[in-house]
């Protein structure tokens, strides 16, 4: 391939290097008002009044808005594809402002001025009253008999929703008895446990940041730091009341999103702010703390795990009893819990099977959201502290283990996804290999002092995308220049991952036009750029970029018609090749790939037999359309600019060569991977030095390697952070106690060591160029892996995130190891 | 923006009290990055600020002509770091302030905000404890001079009146000759942190008494060559011990029992680090929060004094400290 496969630098370096980029803030308008929210002082109860006199006559204020100001509308936030299902649908169970409070820092009223101090001091003057009720800040304070119900409309208590899966057929109490009969009772062990994860915050750069005006046709403009602008103007719509044709959403270049931006969080005010204002602009900027603590988080998560195995290392039976923390307000509803309980669930294979019940509680905490890798996280947690554990209990190595249990080649989901290319075991066998696994267990063992090293592992595997669980649909747009250059328009965000990158990678693949003549369209205008639902799950270059494909095969179908009418030659006998069109000869068959060579290096991957043609929407042309590497490049006979001067002024024909298609992606595949720790424990202190970490990852081709590592890079970084430092915090009256970047500890680069990153590039027949997800996967296996590191350096079993120093040490204590 | 209502720039100490005194909602800013941070909570807003940041007396390190260290407190923590004297004469101070949050802090805050701020946490609290630092403040009075073990009054509190300027941090030459020490902050990362618990050992090694006819130089000198040559642990005492902590109890503490305990034992008896470990215990308060537990910190506060007086003794012996 010409450009797919290549590390090209991203497109958007330069700006972004120099600081040129501009972002929502840089954008707004200098006569721009400000608004501040705020935020309730009780965690739980109603706002009885809000007297704004006072803080009206503070100078600078323009406006203030109450909950008892806004529309009696409920509507949903979770950046979703909306459900024309009303069951599937996703809840409605918040207003702009609140006058119900169902957390500590509830959006309650908000005042615009023209600075935020006097939108401070206009604060400080408001007198509220409420009307209090306890706090319900855990999950077992929610779900106590007597607990308030947060939404009594929405729900009889605080069960958001309840769901059990399962495989096969029998029991946890039914497969021991039949494995006591089929293996001897005594040669079944057992395992239980309770695993807990924390909540944990995005830390995106940029803060959720907006502004917002109404333009002279009454359209309200939205300029927001977003991953999914097209699902926010719908959302906007439904908070409002208004048609979606009167809401214009803008995304510029943003400072990473993590997946809270896969929500939508004060937009809707922001609209609602300007309209108030008589279209003003209003700038609506979220601090640091108010994102910690009243935009989204990570679920906290409960596993209760119970597991049946035999003495020789089998996994016969497992059960999982999960409950997740919610927060005040659906966003994503059960969506995530589910994920966790089904990961749980496939990542392993148990003889008898598995059952794994997902419980997701409405608390008056802070409101868990999408966070990169959707629930896998805490399943893989639980499911791989859980295999580590049984392996201390059985005295099986884990690696072995793993090899003899995890999930199988050509496993398919009870949804149907499917591993089309898996090298689950080949993973583990190259991580092992690189960080001396066998050598190291052995030289780890019995060890005494204060200071003991230990290695561990962890293994993942992750749903690329998210059909058919969910719509999966995509958008494109190409536009020939007068130059032969060309523009590319998505509504698949760059949220920094380097989506506009690997998307010019693609559409110069697919047209011929080389990357420095495809210009991306960075900014996404809901008025001008064609429907796409996002930046999100790990779906971007898998669908967004058969979109991409699919509309540079038409296009370079239309470009080759209109050379073969100057040429006067038949298309079929020509094709684009670096900005010419050429005479298209045939493939040297010697350069022909042996699909069957290209899996040689990977003794026991499997792939799932299928017919392209059977695909479910039938486009096997888009899978199977390689670019022009079917053809080699003979003679030059047109270059691209005079084909395009052409086709804009010819008098005989003229015609604008566009491309404009959807793709409606009904496959879907699993990426997996793992992670290898080597790691020093200092005792005493409960410090955790980590040696060496490897990351390895089958996502498929890579479509620029370099930006897979660095993406890699990134979530290996936040699993250690997950690992070892990130909790948000509350206390008993709900009050978030570390809402900022002190307290809040992610990991400093001091604090990362080097990360090892090795790739797998198997070819998935689903994904457009045989790649498969990689933006979640990377956090994913992390955490996991530090803590049986820590098991196997210590002996200690850490069962809670995150292992902060404290904890560690209190473990050690009560061990008598310090 | 930050609520402020006037800002000043002082031309002098002088100057800067005068504003001080005439507007009792005035505050004192230099480098800002603890009086911002309160603005930004939304506290002490809507008042005056008084920089004392552009006064040229007040940056920069200078030592007198009897040895005295004589610190400008708005000199900034890059600065005091990389100063030659504080590098040579008290170079784990220097190894303090360096622990300061990240880079741009440490060019921005200022070692008399640092002290001023009163937080047991400071990361300079505890080695300033162990140097005996005299802190001479400026008022609308005159001068006064306080020893720093005798400055805080409580979380955030000191002994400063609102209206003082801190105008010189003094550090004697017999609170600094012949030791040496080791600073250990202990966080919960490594960059961007405030300290869960900090704690410096400072050693002051001596003639053993057998030895004592031998040596006719004087403990400067000694300690001089030992910090070159290294030195036979069995020939040496310890003539003099200093420890500090911060975050051990609500203001920066000096552990006075347990350094009489120490003073005169013999540097190779290796019992000093449990004796240490143990009886700092007897010294502290550190209280339990949501940052750490009172468990977890005493756990800290014996282990540290330990592995920061064993670093004391190595940088004065070297590898004899094992022989």
């Amino acid at each position: 391939m010409e450009s797919v496969g290549k590390s090209m630098k991203r497109v958007d370096a330069r700006g972004k290097v120099t600081g040129e980029a501009r972002y929502a803030n840089d954008l707004k308008p200098k006569n721009c008002l400000t608004a501040k929210v705020v935020h309730a002082t009780i965690a739980n109860g109603r706002v009885l009044s809000i007297d704004t006199s006072e803080a009206e006559k503070v100078p600078g204020v323009v406006k203030i808005v109450t909950c008892f100001d806004v529309p009696d509308i409920e509507f949903p936030t979770a950046g979703h594809p909306w459900s024309v299902e009303p069951a599937h649908q996703d809840i409605a169970d918040r207003k702009l402002l609140n006058e119900r409070v169902r957390l500590y820092g509830d959006d309650i009223a908000a005042i615009v001025g023209t600075d935020n101090v006097a939108c401070e001091r206009a604060e400080r003057l408001l007198k509220i009253s409420y009307e209090e009720y306890d706090p319900i800040v855990t999950v077992d304070q929610a779900l106590a008999p007597g607990a308030t119900p947060l939404h009594p409309n929405l729900r009889k208590d605080n069960v958001l929703l309840h769901t059990s899966f399962r495989s096969g057929e029998l029991t946890y109490e039914e497969a021991k008895e039949k494995a006591a009969e089929e293996y001897g009772a005594d040669q079944l062990l057992e395992h239980s446990a309770v695993y807990q994860t924390a909540r944990i915050a995005h830390c995106h750069i940029e803060s959720a940041t907006s502004w917002a005006y109404v333009d002279t046709n009454g359209k309200v403009t939205v300029t927001s730091s977003t991953q999914i602008p097209h699902i926010m103007r719908r959302v906007i719509s439904q908070a409002l009341g208004w048609p979606v044709g009167k809401i214009r959403v803008i995304k510029p270049y943003i400072g990473g999103g993590f997946g809270n931006k896969q929500d939508v969080l004060y937009e809707p005010l922001n609209a609602f702010l300007t309209i108030a204002c008589g279209g003003r602009p209003v700038e609506l900027e979220i601090s640091r703390e108010e994102c910690m603590a009243s935009t989204r988080t990570r679920h906290a998560v409960r596993g209760e795990v119970k597991a049946l195995f035999t003495r020789d290392g089998k996994l016969l039976a497992r059960t999982m009893d999960e409950y997740s923390n919610g927060g005040a307000y659906a966003s994503h509803g059960h969506a995530i819990t589910a994920s966790i309980a089904t990961i749980f669930k496939d990542l392993y294979h148990d003889e008898y099977g598995c059952r794994s019940d997902a419980t997701t509680v409405y608390t008056s905490s802070a409101t868990a959201g999408a966070m990169r890798a959707y629930g896998v996280p805490q399943a893989v947690f639980i499911a791989d502290c859980l295999a580590d554990d049984i392996c201390q209990a059985g005295g099986f190595d884990p690696l072995k283990f793993r090899m003899d249990n995890c999930v199988g080649a050509g496993f398919s989901a009870s949804n149907g996804i499917t591993y089309y290319s898996y090298s689950m075991k080949e993973c583990m066998r190259r991580g092992a290999e690189a960080i001396g696994w066998e050598e190291k267990r052995k030289a780890y063992a019995g060890q005494t002092g204060s200071v003991r090293h230990g290695v561990g592992m962890s293994i993942f595997m992750y749903k690329v995308g998210v059909h058919p669980i969910s719509l999966e649909t995509s958008s494109a747009r190409m536009i020939l220049n007068q130059d032969g250059s060309m523009q590319v328009e998505l509504s698949a965000t760059e949220i920094g991952q380097g989506a506009d990158t690997v998307f010019t990678q693609m559409a110069s693949e697919i047209t011929g036009i080389t990357p420095d003549r495809v210009y991306i369209i960075s900014t996404q205008d809901t008025d001008l750029a064609p429907f796409d639902t996002g930046a999100y799950a790990s779906r971007q270059t898998f669908v967004t970029g058969k979109a991409v494909k699919k509309c540079g095969i038409e296009f370079r179908k239309k470009i080759l018609d209109y050379a073969s009418y100057m040429l006067d030659r038949p298309a079929e006998e020509l094709m684009i090749w670096q900005n010419q069109i050429c005479e298209k000869l045939p493939e040297d068959e010697s350069a022909k790939i042996d699909p069957a060579a290209a899996w040689a290096d990977f003794p026991d991957v499997d792939f799932k037999p299928f017919e392209l043609k059977d695909l479910p929407n039938g486009e096997d042309s888009i899978l199977r359309d390689t670019g022009n590497i079917e053809g080699k490049p003979g003679k030059v006979l047109l270059d691209m600019k005079d084909l395009a001067q052409t086709a804009f002024y010819s008098l005989s024909r003229s015609e604008h060569i566009t491309a404009e298609v959807t793709s409606h992606c009904k496959e879907n595949s699993f990426a997996s991977g793992c992670s290898f720790v080597d790691l020093t424990v200092d005792m005493p202190l409960g410090k955790v030095k980590i040696n060496r970490i490897i990351n390895v990852h089958d996502s498929g081709r890579l479509i620029n390697p370099q930006l897979a590592q660095a993406q890699v890079h990134g979530g290996m970084a936040m699993g250690i952070g997950y690992a070892l430092s990130e909790e948000l915090l509350y206390d008993a009256k709900g009050r978030p106690l570390n809402d900022n970047l002190l307290d809040f500890k992610i990991p400093t680069s001091m604090d990362i060591p080097d990360l090892e990153t090795i790739f797998l590039e198997l070819d998935d027949p689903m994904g457009p160029f045989g790649n498969k997800a990689l933006g979640e996967p990377p956090v994913i296996s992390v955490a996991p892996a530090i803590r049986n590191a820590i098991l196997n350096a210590t002996g200690v079993a850490m069962n809670e995130l995150p292992m902060t120093p404290q904890r560690l040490v209190e473990a050690f204590r009560e061990k008598g190891l310090i | 923006m930050y609520d402020i209502e006037h800002y000043v720039e002082a031309v002098s100490v002088e100057d800067a009290i005068e504003h001080l005194k005439a507007d009792p909602d005035a505050t004192v800013i230099s480098g800002g990055t603890d009086v911002l941070v309160r603005l930004r909570s939304g506290k002490g807003v809507g008042g005056t600020l008084v920089s004392i940041h552009e006064i040229p007396e007040l940056h920069g390190v200078d030592r007198l002509l009897n040895g005295t260290l004589v610190i400008g407190p708005a000199t900034c923590f890059t600065d005091l770091a990389k100063d030659p004297l504080i590098r040579s004469c008290v170079p784990y101070l220097g190894e303090a302030v360096e622990t300061v949050g990240g880079p741009q802090i440490r060019n921005m805050g200022t070692i008399g905000g640092n002290l001023c701020n009163g937080a047991t946490s400071a990361d300079s609290a505890a080695v300033m404890q162990t140097l005996n630092t005299r802190l001479v403040l400026q008022g609308p009075d005159g001068s006064r001079e306080v020893p720093v073990t005798e400055f805080y009054l409580g979380p955030g509190k000191t002994v400063r009146k609102r209206e003082e300027i801190l105008t010189a941090i003094l550090i004697e030459p017999q609170d600094y000759v012949g030791f040496t020490g080791c600073y250990i902050k202990y966080g919960k990362r490594r960059a961007m942190e405030i300290a869960t618990l900090g704690c410096c050992v400072r050693v002051k090694l001596g003639a053993a008494p057998a030895d004592e006819a031998a040596e006719n130089g004087g403990g400067q000198e000694t300690a001089a060559q030992d910090m070159q040559s290294g030195g036979n642990p069995e020939s040496r005492v310890i003539s003099d011990i200093r420890i500090g902590y911060g975050v051990a109890a609500p203001t920066p503490i000096r552990c006075y029992k347990t350094e009489n305990l120490l003073r005169g034992r013999s540097a190779a008896d290796p019992s000093v680090y449990e004796l240490i470990g143990e009886h700092v215990l007897e010294e502290v308060q550190p209280r339990s929060s949501w940052r750490a537990s009172k468990e977890f910190r005493l756990q800290l506060i014996s282990e540290l004094a330990r592995r920061a007086l064993r670093e004391a003794m190595l940088s004065s012996l070297g590898n004899n400290l094992f022989a």
